[in-house]
């Protein structure tokens, strides 16, 4: 029984992490897509010393006028030496929405604070083979921005992208600033990334996603298998797990006989909280068999919603925030649900007895749009309370940049307004905290419940 | 425009959850009340419900966002 979890918890996890290296679908950042010829060739206007030198202001003018949708980017400054660069255009002031929205993004590298970042490994595949390498390797600029190009990738934001042009050199090359816009494509408007390299705007590319541009992205010229912020918390979080189980698994036969004691009693009430609660209820006598699952989902979302929490390094990564993640778990619950619905689920689903024909016809389809809802709002419950959660967190924290009126995060403003924001955000925050902790547990539980009421109503006996 | 059409859709969806989730919570109070030996199956239900309702309303608070 111990064993059956821990093995369930090792293969679930690497599961996890694999297929999460495979698809961070980035749901909250559209890809431009190959086809719009937005900022090509715009040149710079001479604040960066390039070689040509010409200012082409009035030529990048025109550009924006014949799109006519250009907006400022949202806060996102990226000058990287100090001064603008000319790839975008930019708005300097704090913006606390940018700010959460980085937040919850998975990147590339793990950000400790200021522009100390610990670097992780980045495992990328392009058309010209694959590359490994540490994201420290592309230098820093500041604010996550790399200083190089690296055989044509770069890093924006603590995000690795590639240069979609032909005509960029292989190798490692230093580049100049990165700029950012928006871009008004079928009535949507899209970000575009670019970067100043010797006097040009090249155009970026993003990770290419496998959601088949539904949430945004698609197919790009390069995938992302790196190991990414949300990876790498997913990792600490199965080590974390592992050794907790390990060490309460080990206490049952050393210690048999005896009281719980240590780990052992920290965890073993929770594990019978769940089998006595959520499984035998759902399950009758079949609880065993879906017992393992039901713990695993637990002390998964549990554990990273727990790290997710913790304001500093190890912490903070938006993992069960993450659409990715919580569609693999959503889509455990479906696979389990679908392979184990005896005779009476399906009946109940495509012909349901003792119901006339032309109800039938209605609820059958309102069935199978059922079957496939349910892990939908698993997948979305999950991700919108523990994302909510964290822009709130990053909000109230903003409040003291809102207050003091910084020109920008970096940059100091009023000190009389910081103390006044301050004030505010420090019981805001304390409180907010609180509920986190709350909801981290209630929605562990919720998914934990829900998974069981779902599978349980298609391994029920016939009763009728 | 859509943006603030999809906002007034998102604070709709989320009225309507409000109600929907005091309702909840009202009535198992009622039945706590009532009931108190029955509190930890009546808590573990009206979570279970909480969750359904708030199911429903993050779809439409999703869905603004996307459309936005």
């Amino acid at each position: 029984m111990r064993k059956a979890i821990i093995c369930t918890f090792g293969i679930l996890f690497l599961t996890l992490a694999l297929l999460t290296a495979q698809d961070h679908s980035h749901h909250n950042h559209d890809h431009n897509h190959s086809h719009d010829h937005s900022s090509h060739g715009h040149d710079h206007s001479g604040h960066n010393h390039d070689h040509h030198g010409h200012d082409h202001s009035g030529h990048n003018h025109s550009h924006d006028g014949h799109h006519g949708h250009n907006h400022a980017s949202h806060g996102h400054d990226d000058h990287g030496h100090g001064h603008h660069c000319d790839c975008g255009k930019h708005d300097d002031s704090f913006d606390a929405g940018a700010v959460a929205f980085h937040h919850i993004m998975d990147a590339n590298q793990f950000r400790v604070f200021g522009d100390i970042n610990v670097p992780l490994p980045c495992f990328l595949k392009s058309d010209d083979g694959f590359k490994a390498m540490l994201s420290s390797s592309f230098g820093n600029a500041g604010h996550g921005n790399g200083k190089y190009a690296i055989d044509k990738y770069v890093m924006v934001h603590g995000t690795v992208m590639r240069v979609a042009d032909e005509g960029f050199p292989m190798g490692k090359v230093e580049v100049n600033c990165y700029g950012h816009e928006e871009i008004v494509k079928d009535g949507k408007e899209l970000p575009l990334f670019t970067v100043s390299y010797q006097g040009k705007c090249w155009k970026l590319h993003e990770k290419s996603t496998l959601d088949g541009g539904i949430l945004g992205g698609g197919i790009t010229s390069f995938y992302d298998f790196s190991i990414t912020k949300n990876v790498f918390t997913m990792l600490l979080g199965f080590l974390i797990l592992f050794l907790l189980f390990r060490t309460a698994a080990k206490a049952y036969t050393t210690r048999k006989g005896m009281a719980p004691k240590g780990i052992q009693s920290l965890l073993e009430p929770v594990v019978l909280f769940i089998r006595d609660e959520v499984a035998v209820p759902f399950f009758g006598h079949k609880a065993d068999k879906f017992l393992p699952y039901l713990l695993s989902v637990f002390f998964f979302i549990v554990g990273l919603n727990l790290i997710g929490q913790i304001p500093f390094f190890p912490g903070s990564g938006n993992v069960t925030g993450s659409l990715s993640v919580t569609a693999v778990l959503a889509i455990f619950t479906f696979v389990i649900t679908t392979i184990n619905g005896n005779k009476h689920y399906w009946e109940h689903i495509v012909w349901m007895p003792g119901v006339p024909a032309w109800v039938k016809i209605i609820l059958t389809p309102v069935e199978i749009m059922g079957m496939f809802i349910k892990p939908l709002t698993l997948m979305l419950r999950l991700f919108a309370n523990i994302t909510a959660g964290h822009i709130v967190l990053v909000i109230f924290v903003s409040l003291i940049f809102i207050f003091g009126g910084a020109p920008s995060m970096y940059e100091s403003g009023n000190m009389g307004g910081s103390i006044l924001g301050t004030a505010m955000a420090i019981p805001l925050t304390m409180f907010m905290m609180a509920i986190e902790l709350l909801v981290a547990f209630i929605q562990g539980f919720v998914f934990c419940i829900l998974s069981a009421a779902y599978i349980g109503a298609a391994v029920e006996d016939a009763h009728h | 425009m859509t943006g603030t059409l999809a906002a007034l859709g998102a604070g709709l969806a989320v009225i309507g959850a409000g109600i929907g989730i005091g309702n909840i919570g009202g009535k198992a109070m009622e039945a706590i009340a009532r009931q108190p030996e029955a509190a930890g199956d009546i808590r573990s239900n009206m979570i279970l419900m909480a969750a359904l309702i708030e199911g429903a309303a993050l779809i439409a608070i999703i869905l603004a966002f996307f459309i936005n």
